[in-house]
């Protein structure tokens, strides 16, 4: 019970400034919306992407905004450990491992809204609406987004009280994965080291997994080994923030 | 309120360790007022952040508020508010918002916590800000805020990690009023830390001075001042060829000690400078030794510190 109410005031405490601003929500979506609008037609006209241009581009703009948001959401906590509010917030009883779920929560709500609406825009945009498999898609993208938070969380612990660890990690491997991942061009065509890169990476599963159910397709392999990546990515990622978090900051 | 014995903690940075506390023993009655004095990297933090149960000690134990604080953790963080060294409020947040979080992480309802907000607010008079941000706010309401902040809980025991530094004289004098009424209002247990000795001297009824991670002194400023430091005594003599002369007669003062020489000033340590002053000032004239200047002057806790370490406190601020 106390669990769920310190929860819940660590989500409101989050949640407050986006709740007062929604309209920083659009502002952090710039990239995407522009890619959205400024490259999505250049792909439209191209042909040599696999499947309709749309549903295999949107799980793509869904992705880069699974790395920007959650993967970033440590830099926030980074701030709040630097500064002294972390160590305020500690001294109190709240539950530690709420401390991580409030905000990972909050993170969760934030990708859901910009998810629903990319989607909302592109369908008009030209993106065939299988609501099944775009309900099923969110899941998996919010599930990942977890884990990376939890990662990034982890990465911010372990950063505090400098910082450059985290700004380092984050710099050096936000645009390779995202690159690597097959998020913006296909990597089928890339050479062999390429494709090596492209399968180590996490991400590519769960993109490939994303466009198979974007196309509506529920009982793909790649639908299972997307699911697979990004329930091992959360469990992961909340583990380990979680047992850091315990050892006492 | 507080009990710690040989509390300790090492750090290990990369390869390297340091030992900022070395077995730390502190009782603090409650309803007592302890400063707790050091230079800089003396290992005040670090002990506060151990008796808060922020940091696990590497080894000794402590009881604060009647409980463990490593094995009874959460009793502890009930009983106890803390306002740390960094301010407290995040930048992101509304200032009362973030009170009403912070008291509803001491468990409180939102209702009951928005009205201890607002009141908080007007008690540390930041009346009418609840909806500013932190960055609006002048140094001294900052450090208000976290005051307001710390006393959520209304808790018996308030621990302050140097609660005016960086302040300008008026705001220091500001937090300082707020810090005597809560004594004088609630009969709260504070335990603060400061390199300020004007502030320690004071304020405070028991100095508790760190040094390198050890307790070094602990006792009222006045006695600490007595005991450790003496007055001081500085004469000018007429002729500078008598100072040897005047010398050897100051050694045979009640208490005297560290008699220096220079050209026809003499300056030495004694006891009781308002007794020891005339008595040598008479000893003088018997020997036909004549002064031109006298004075005496009480000791700081300045002098307190370099009796005992032989560096200045200010000589390692940075
Ligand atoms: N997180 C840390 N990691 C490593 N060393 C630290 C850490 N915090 C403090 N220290 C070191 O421990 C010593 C005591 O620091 P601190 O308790 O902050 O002193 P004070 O508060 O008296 O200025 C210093 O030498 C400081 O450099
Ligand atoms: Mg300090």
């Amino acid at each position: 019970m106390t669990f769920l109410r310190d929860t819940a005031t660590i989500f409101t405490r989050e949640f407050a400034p986006v709740w007062r601003d929604p309209l920083s929500l659009v502002f952090t979506m710039a990239q995407p919306l522009l890619f959205l609008y400024l490259f999505g037609p250049l792909l439209e006209k191209g042909t040599d992407t696999p499947g309709p241009a749309w549903q295999w581009f949107v799980p793509g703009i869904l992705i880069m905004m699974c790395l920007s948001g959650p993967l970033m959401a440590g830099y926030f906590l980074l701030l709040d450990l630097i500064g002294g509010s972390m160590e305020r917030l500690l001294v109190t009883p709240v539950s530690r491992t709420a401390l991580l779920v409030g905000r990972t929560l909050k993170e969760f709500v934030v990708l859901l809204a910009q998810a629903v609406l990319i989607i909302g825009l592109a369908v008009p945009l030209g993106l065939d609406l299988h609501v099944p498999g775009v309900l099923t898609g969110l899941t998996l993208l919010v599930v990942f987004g977890i884990g990376l938070g939890g990662l990034s969380f982890l990465l911010a612990i372990v950063s505090a009280p400098g910082g450059e660890l985290f700004y380092g990690v984050t710099q050096v491997v936000m645009f390779p994965l995202l690159l690597l991942s097959g998020v913006l061009l296909p990597v089928e065509n890339g050479p062999g080291w390429l494709q090596v890169a492209a399968a180590a990476n996490p991400v590519t599963y769960v993109v490939e997994a994303e466009r198979a159910l974007f196309a509506g397709r529920f009982l793909d392999a790649p639908v299972v080994w997307g699911a697979s990546a990004a329930v091992v990515t959360a469990l992961l990622g909340l583990h380990l923030a979680r047992r850091r978090m315990a050892r006492g900051l | 309120m507080i009990h710690a014995r040989g509390l300790t903690k090492t750090y290990t940075l990369k390869k390297t360790s340091v030992d900022a506390v070395r077995g730390v023993d502190l009782d603090v009655a409650a309803g007592q007022l302890v400063a707790f004095l050091g230079p800089n990297g003396a290992g005040k933090s670090t002990c506060l952040r151990m008796l808060t149960g922020l940091l696990p000690p590497t080894s000794g134990t402590a009881r604060v508020a009647g409980h463990d604080v490593t094995t009874e953790a959460a009793a502890v963080r009930a009983r106890i508010g803390y306002i740390g060294q960094k301010g407290g409020a995040g930048e992101a947040f509304r200032i009362g918002d973030e009170l009403v979080t912070q008291g509803r992480c001491y468990g409180m309802t939102r209702r009951a916590a928005r009205s201890r907000a607002e009141e908080l607010l007007t008690v540390v008079g930041l009346d009418g800000l609840f909806a500013r941000k932190p960055s609006t706010l002048s140094g001294g309401q900052r450090r208000r805020l976290d005051i307001a902040l710390g006393l959520m809980n209304r808790p018996p025991l308030l621990f302050l990690d140097e609660p005016s530094t960086g302040l300008d004289p008026a705001s220091r004098a500001d937090i300082w009023s707020h810090i005597l009424r809560l004594r004088a209002d609630h009969g709260t247990t504070l335990f603060l830390t400061t390199h300020y000795l004007d502030e320690a001297d004071a304020m405070a009824e028991r100095v508790v001075v760190i040094d390198q991670g050890r307790i070094i002194a602990d006792g009222t400023a006045r006695g600490l001042k007595a005991d450790l430091a003496g007055d001081r005594l500085t004469v000018t003599l007429h002729d500078p060829a008598d100072t040897p002369r005047a010398a050897e007669l100051a050694m045979g003062l009640p208490g005297a000690a560290d008699v220096t020489r220079d050209g026809p000033k003499l300056t030495l340590r004694v006891a009781a400078a308002d007794r020891a002053l005339p008595e040598f000032l008479r000893a003088l004239d018997a020997a036909g030794l004549k002064a031109d200047t006298a004075e005496s002057s009480r000791p700081t806790l300045d002098d307190v510190f370099l009796a005992l370490t032989g560096r200045t406190i200010q000589d390692e601020d940075a």
